[in-house]
């Protein structure tokens, strides 16, 4: 029982080449969790998660996903081991149709691709009707839908989220909240990037503060919002 | 005595026609080396101003238009305008194109530029190609120059006769030999002082990046015509040399792309791309080698034709050639992949017109 | 009517028009699937066609001499488009593949290496000279002749041109299901929209590359056997002279649309032989030789004013 939780990061340094970008993250999620990861423009927030898919050298540090180290994975291997991965931007094939979509994201599987193609459709009604739609018609916020859903094909056992809200309008940006919730409560844990810090913190259950590539505060949610100087540096109030 | 001469003019001859790619490969070298323009029409400029030098200064003929009599430097002069003219039209209109797309047009400009000298055959006497092209120094023993000013304030006719009548048959090749060499000398301390003026730093900053250069205000658009018009006048000059050395030219042999094109690619490459000295230098060794291996096959394959009688060996010959062509290019691909920046680097700390960046897939 | 326009028109423009088309339509695919999904221009692509139907010459020229059996150049084409892929995968796997990481131009140097070195390989093994790859004149299909003569407008199509048309309305088809309904297809259309997306949902992008460089070789083995049956010969340069139509097809078309570059093919090639006919008076319109230089002017237009094609292709 040393450890369960989802995702569990130890100390990492990792970066570009040599340029080290991330200088001692310590993090965790735990199973049926939503973990926010906040912080200044450049703090690295993207580079966790991309340091978790094998995108990054890391330098040193551990990566494990329910116990098993996957430091140095090839991205993927990384899918195939059940990492749901959303970039920040391009994150649909724009010339497939949605469907197509969906089955690029089972790339790694080889059984259960249409069933898991209904599940997807259940969870997201909206994209049943645009099945055989092409991917770069789709609004803003239904090609986020898309990218989650094309994430979420493989057998997730997390679900890593760069940012995906940004770019999108007030509206959408609560029905990506609301989103994320439900797929939560269907059981993926969740690391969420987010620039919109506020209401990540209200949809997550803990948040991590990064700032200049190492997590400075970390805590619930709501007593992330209520913290006087992470309101100040990132919330807008002007207290 | 006579071999000894055999050898020296067989050095000379290496020397020459080293020099005409030497001034080819430092044309190329302003244009990828300095501002990373992709070019791959480097035998369609050379053929510019090879024909430009060519019926400025041939006699009149029957064949082809001709008969100017231009004297010779005021017709290299022209060949270079003349290419330079025509790169900046078609600088105008490609230079913006992403590489590969420069590099498509580029072969497409020199196919037009030979259908245009192919098909044009009352200007240029189409696919058989102009002869006795005059060279420098050479064309001193021939009656029209010789009878003209200003040769004819020395002497008369019959006095340059019989002065020519008592030098060697190859007097002139050394004196154009070392006039090539001297061009190249030329160029290439012009091309150094432009690479250490703004000019040159400038054109470094643009090839190394664009976006920023942009961004403090470089006219990029104007500087890559600019040093696409250079390299491509560089080349013309080239072609004009290159004219003279064979004396007579046609479209499709002379300008063939293997032999003017790719093999200057190798020579940049391997001898340092952005390097001035590097392309001297991998010209003289790339053509050493080109013409070493020219002599080693056919005297290989004459061995094997005295050991397997009965052997007509000129058809091996021919298809030895081709197989030159093959090895030359697996030479280039070794070179790209072991020695990307060349025999002689450039001696900036940055790689050569690019910079290593994120793959493409 | 027919006798006086349609007749010369139709025989002697539109068909053979239509015919060089779809050699360029195949060539293009080839050359559009490499530049999205590798994103690089392959220059080899045209001399992978010529040494495509160089292997098929030797198969036929094999087959009858050692076993007394002449095969149908369609026939023979079959070991040659193994060899060629093969070669394709081999140029790729030695001389590509060390620059997937670096900056484009590389790459394209190295493929522009590969033209030359494939060319001169020919060169040195088949000779520098043309070769008869079907011999005799092409007569016109009786039946079709009769037929439209029957009803004044007699059409002369000699069987190898509805060889042609008939073999790249198939292959189109092949292509059209590889590309919607298989899961390499669809993930070579997705390494073509996003390569670093496909990267990040796992897909194994050297397995499309082979496929890119499968399909590629398909195509350019037909389109250089179907050259070779139009012209019923070969040649080392006849690689060379079908590159830049074969580019600005595929520009034309748009980048990454295969359907783009048919598209763009069959513009191409109608427009070559169409530019020649005597649209006022009695001259053709542009001077014969002149004609090659067509596509190249579509081409550089097409870059200048509408880079993206056509069809909304790739930009880079």
């Amino acid at each position: 029982m040393s450890n369960t939780k989802a995702l569990d990061i130890v100390n990492l340094h990792a970066g570009y080449g040599e340029t080290e970008i991330l200088k001692g993250i310590n993090l965790n999620v735990e199973h049926s969790e939503i973990v926010a990861i906040i912080g200044p423009n450049g703090a690295g927030k993207s580079t966790v998660v991309k340091s978790v898919l094998g995108l990054l050298n890391i330098i040193s540090g551990n990566i494990s996903l329910n116990g098993n180290n996957i430091v140095g994975i090839a991205p993927d291997k990384a899918i195939k081991s059940g990492i749901s991965y959303v970039p920040q931007t391009h994150n649909i094939f724009p010339n497939l149709t949605i469907t197509e979509n969906l089955e690029m994201g089972a790339w790694t599987k080889s059984k259960g691709i249409p069933e898991r193609i209904q599940e997807m459709f259940e969870l997201f009604p909206d994209l049943k009707v645009k099945r055989n739609k092409v991917a770069g018609s789709l609004s803003g916020g239904q090609r986020q839908m898309v990218a989650m859903a094309k994430a979420l094909m493989v057998d997730s056992k997390i679900m890593l989220l760069d940012e995906p809200t940004a770019g999108l309008s007030p509206k959408f940006q609560s029905e990506i909240f609301r989103t994320i919730k439900r797929i939560n409560k269907n059981g993926v844990p969740i690391l969420l990037v987010e620039q919109n810090a506020k209401q990540a913190l209200e949809t997550a259950d803990r948040g991590y503060v990064l700032v200049d590539g190492s997590n400075k505060v970390e805590g619930k949610g709501q007593d992330l919002i209520n913290d006087r100087n992470v309101a100040r540096m990132f919330l807008g109030s002007k207290d | 005595m006579d071999m000894l001469i055999g050898y020296s003019l067989y050095g000379i001859s290496l020397l020459t026609v080293g020099g005409i790619y030497a001034i080819l490969a430092l044309g190329l070298n302003i244009q990828w080396g300095y501002a990373g323009l992709f070019n791959v029409g480097i035998a369609g400029f050379a053929a510019i101003g090879a024909y430009t030098f060519a019926l400025m200064t041939t006699a009149p003929s029957s064949y082809h238009y001709g008969g100017l009599d231009l004297p010779l430097p005021l017709a290299i002069a022209c060949a270079m305008l003349f290419s330079g003219l025509i790169a900046f039209l078609i600088g105008l209109i490609c230079i913006r194109l992403r590489s590969d797309y420069l590099a498509i047009s580029t072969i497409g400009i020199a196919e037009i530029i030979k259908l245009f000298l192919k098909n044009q055959t009352d200007l240029t006497n189409g696919p058989r190609g102009i002869n006795k092209i005059p060279r420098v120094w050479e064309h001193l023993t021939e009656e029209r120059f010789y009878t003209r000013a200003p040769m004819s304030w020395f002497s008369d006719a019959q006095g340059w006769e019989n002065f020519f009548d008592a030098l060697p048959i190859w007097w002139w090749q050394p004196f154009f030999c070392l006039t090539i060499l001297f061009i190249v000398f030329i160029i290439y301390t012009l091309l150094e002082k432009a690479q250490k003026s703004p000019w040159g730093r400038m054109m470094t900053a643009i090839r190394e990046n664009e976006n920023a250069a942009h961004a403090a205000g470089k006219d990029v658009t104007r500087r890559r015509i600019e040093a696409f018009v250079i390299g491509a006048m560089v080349m013309g000059l080239a072609g004009a040399i290159l004219s003279q050395h064979l004396r007579l030219i046609d479209p499709t042999n002379t300008f063939d792309p293997s032999k003017m094109t790719f093999l200057v690619w190798v020579m940049l490459i391997a001898g340092g791309s952005g390097n001035n000295r590097g392309a001297i230098f991998g010209a003289f060794l790339v053509w050493v080698i080109w013409s070493a291996s020219e002599i080693f096959i056919n005297s290989g394959l004459h061995i094997f034709g005295e050991l397997v009688s009965n052997m007509d060996i000129s058809l091996l010959k021919t298809r030895a050639g081709y197989l030159r062509m093959m090895i030359i290019g697996l030479l280039l691909q070794y070179i790209l992949q072991k020695y990307p920046d060349g025999i002689m680097p450039e001696s900036r700390p940055v790689q050569t017109g690019e910079k290593l960046k994120k793959g493409r897939i | 009517m027919w006798e006086t326009f349609g007749f010369e028109f139709v025989n002697f423009y539109l068909i053979p028009g239509l015919v060089l088309g779809c050699i360029y339509a195949l060539g293009a695919i080839g050359i559009t699937l490499t530049f999205s999904i590798l994103r690089f221009a392959n220059f080899a692509h045209g001399e992978v066609m010529m040494i495509g139907a160089y292997f098929t010459w030797t198969a036929m020229v094999l087959s009858n001499d050692l076993f007394g059996v002449p095969l149908h150049p369609l026939v023979a084409a079959a070991p040659a488009v193994l060899l060629a892929i093969g070669l394709f995968i081999l140029v790729d796997r030695y001389f590509y593949k060390p620059f997937r990481y670096a900056s484009t131009i590389r790459v394209v140097m190295a493929s522009f290496g590969m033209m030359l070195i494939i060319r001169s390989f020919v060169q040195a093994v088949w000779g520098p000279n043309q070769l008869t790859f079907v011999p005799g004149i092409a007569k016109p299909n009786e039946l079709v002749k009769n037929f439209t003569a029957s009803v004044d407008m007699m059409i002369l199509v000699p069987n190898k041109h509805f060889w042609i048309i008939a073999g790249t309305l198939v292959i189109m088809f092949a292509l059209s299901w590889l590309l919607t309904k298989t899961k390499i297809g669809k993930g070579m259309r997705a390494v073509s929209d996003s390569p670093e997306l496909a990267k990040v949902s796992g897909i194994d992008v050297e397995i499309i590359v082979k496929a890119t460089w499968f399909v590629g070789g398909f195509c350019a083995v037909a389109a250089g056997v179907f050259l070779a049956m139009d012209l019923q010969m070969l040649e080392t340069t006849m690689g060379f002279r079908m590159l830049l139509p074969m580019f600005a097809a595929a520009i034309l078309g748009g980048i990454g649309r295969p359907f783009g570059a048919v598209i763009g093919g069959l513009v191409i090639g109608l427009a070559e032989e169409l530019s020649v006919y005597p649209w006022f008076g009695n001259g053709s319109l542009i001077s014969p030789g002149y004609k090659t230089g067509v596509a190249f002017t579509i081409m550089v237009v097409m870059l200048v004013i509408r880079p993206s094609g056509l069809f909304k292709g790739r930009l880079f």
